[in-house]
């Protein structure tokens, strides 16, 4: 239960990369695992050439996938948005650089499975009287503080409330002297800083492989359609909720079942709340 | 070329013509090699005609066809190797069973439109493939179900067997299309609300659009299951080998077009054959490679390119 809560925190962290494209973009991002992937790998190699401390190299894995959005988004999604393709195309692109960086990986980082093992890996707290993995508590703590200052960025900063602006109507923001295309780089590279950022943090409990992005990448849709579509404190809801329902579907049913729950509790939330459980649409 | 393209345009003489030609071809061509890629393409044209049925005349893009690919894969398995129903019966069971899983999954995912949709259907396949890797009792899980003696044992008998089927799928959706139905399909394509509002059950002409997909997905699934004779989890209901692909090659083919699948299937096949070698592993490298320009520089595909240059 408490571990549910603790890896939700870091659910949220993806998901509010992947909702925040989402809002600004309507376009869902099926490569977003694939980015957790890779910054997963960015620690994993700091700490394997250099010693790097998982949580120190932060400073390095949200610089590299902040530079790895602007790119993807000014070369690849930008023009194939501004011809007007279809919906479904811009998803399947994005399904497309998932393969490639998937599969980059496996001819770069070979398919072994790798850990970054620290001192503090196994190390546990005992908060009233219940033990608490130590890396679990402050990848929660970190992750909530890393919300907070996107928070404060995109309400208090001149290009945050251009980004709220462009979320709600993009060409009423381009009319006021936005500029759009700007706007949405930055939110496609503060989406992907934000998943990188959730690699450095999941490193020390979790180990990396090439295929690991595909489940994150559901694992986050699912976050984002429980909590609502474009919702910050949606995806807060929704990662918390997927990650307790696994933890207790993981030791009251069986570990091999607890994603299937995941999905369960998606498509009930689809039948019976379309609008996710904080119920704002933006359909 | 433009002759060609005239007569390509004529769809039934070109489809006759291409049918003689694949009929012939084993009788002169012993290469089982050769006969082995041709197989595949006509697998992948079933997969990319029944997926464009839906998600090219239909709109209703779907990430998820595995789940009727695996299901009926699964079911023509099982219903042989613990109920001993012939393989023969059991395609038209595997047609019937993806065909059924489609109903309650479609009654679902279509309350909700487009990118929703798509990766509904994409979810409702995990779960799928979550049940039948778990449920080990029944389904053998992970370790998968071994065919010792599939339908066929000979090469050729594989080439007609899913010629057969490829035949029967394209004449399937091309009556489907100019019928009523077809009609009511691209109605609800090109604008929901106003197909609606013209008295058309969207939902159920959806669901039947998805139904007849589902079914010949599932016989392909069957074919599969006996070609290779072996099936797991992870390969009927994998995400990028099965659903993301099927996508792929009617985007690259032409979304909503006829010849869209063959032409996509052809090339995909083709490339990725090609380049496994070099890439071993990694060989769906080149299918996020494809997608990526494919989506920049031919957003309607290789058919639905050449024909809007055409028709000037």
């Amino acid at each position: 239960m408490v571990s549910g809560i603790l890896v939700g925190g870091l659910y949220a962290l993806i998901a509010l990369g992947m909702t925040m494209i989402f809002g600004v973009m309507r376009i869902v991002n099926l490569a977003h695992g694939e980015f957790l992937m890779v910054g997963m790998y960015v620690c994993f190699w700091l700490f394997k050439w250099w010693g790097i401390d998982p949580y120190l190299s932060l400073i390095i894995s949200i610089p590299t996938l902040f530079i790895l959005g602007v790119l993807l988004q000014r070369f690849i999604i930008q023009p194939v948005i501004k011809a007007q393709a279809p919906g479904e195309n811009q998803i399947l692109l994005t399904a497309g650089i998932g393969l490639v960086l998937t599969n980059l990986a496996l001819v770069l980082c070979s398919p072994n499975y790798y850990t970054v093992l620290t001192p503090y890996s196994n190390a546990t707290v005992l908060v009233e009287k219940i033990s608490v993995s130590l890396p679990m508590l402050w990848n929660f703590i970190i992750s909530f503080g890393l919300t907070g200052l996107l928070y404060l960025f995109v309400m208090k900063t001149d290009v945050g409330s251009s980004i709220r602006a462009v979320a709600q109507n993009p060409d009423a923001a381009r009319l006021m002297g936005i500029n759009t295309d700007r706007i949405t780089i930055i939110t496609f590279a503060i989406g992907s800083a934000l998943v990188g950022a959730a690699g450095s943090l999941f490193m020390p409990i979790y180990y990396v492989f090439p295929a690991i992005g595909e489940i994150f990448t559901l694992k986050a849709f699912i976050v984002v359609v429980l909590g609502g579509m474009g919702s910050a404190i949606g995806s807060l809801v929704g990662g918390l909720t997927l990650g307790v329902v696994e933890s207790i579907g993981a030791a009251y049913i069986s570990m091999g079942l607890k994603d299937g729950l995941g999905f369960i509790i998606f498509v009930l939330v689809l039948i019976f709340k379309p609008s996710g459980l904080v119920g704002k649409t933006r359909f | 070329m433009s002759k060609l393209i005239h007569i390509l345009r004529d769809e039934t003489k070109a489809s006759l013509l291409i049918l003689i030609i694949a009929a012939i071809v084993p009788l002169v061509i012993r290469n089982a090699y050769f006969l082995h890629l041709i197989i595949l393409i006509m697998l992948w044209t079933v997969l990319g005609a029944s997926w464009n049925l839906l998600g090219g005349y239909t709109g209703q893009v779907s990430f998820g066809h595995a789940a009727f690919f695996g299901m009926g894969a699964y079911a023509a398995c099982l219903l042989y190797v613990k109920l001993g129903v012939s393989l023969w019966i059991g395609f038209i069971a595997a047609g019937i069973a993806g065909a059924l899983i489609s109903l309650p999954i479609g009654a679902i995912c279509f309350r909700l439109k487009g990118p929703y949709f798509a990766l509904s259907v994409l979810a409702f396949s995990e779960v799928l493939r979550l049940i039948i890797l778990h449920w080990k009792s029944f389904t053998e899980g992970a370790v998968g179900i071994l065919l010792i003696d599939p339908v066929l044992s000979s090469k050729t008998g594989y080439y007609y067997l899913i010629l057969a089927i490829t035949v029967l799928t394209m004449m399937t959706v091309s009556y489907v299309l100019r019928k009523r139905m077809g009609y009511y399909f691209l109605a609800i394509r090109e604008d929901e609300d106003a197909a609606g509002a013209l008295g058309i059950f969207s939902t159920r002409y959806k669901l039947v659009a998805l139904g007849i997909s589902a079914f010949f997905t599932g016989i392909t699934g069957a074919f599969f299951a006996n070609y290779t004779n072996y099936i797991d989890p992870y390969i009927v209901f994998s995400i990028g080998d099965v659903s993301i692909a099927m996508v792929l090659i009617v985007v690259l083919g032409g979304i909503g077009t006829y010849w869209g699948p063959l032409i996509g299937s052809v090339i995909v096949v083709l490339l990725s054959e090609g380049f496994r070698n070099i890439f071993a592993s990694a060989s769906l490298l080149i299918y996020g490679a494809l997608i990526i320009i494919v989506i920049m520089f031919l957003p309607r595909g290789i058919v639905g390119n050449i024909k809007a240059r055409y028709r000037k």
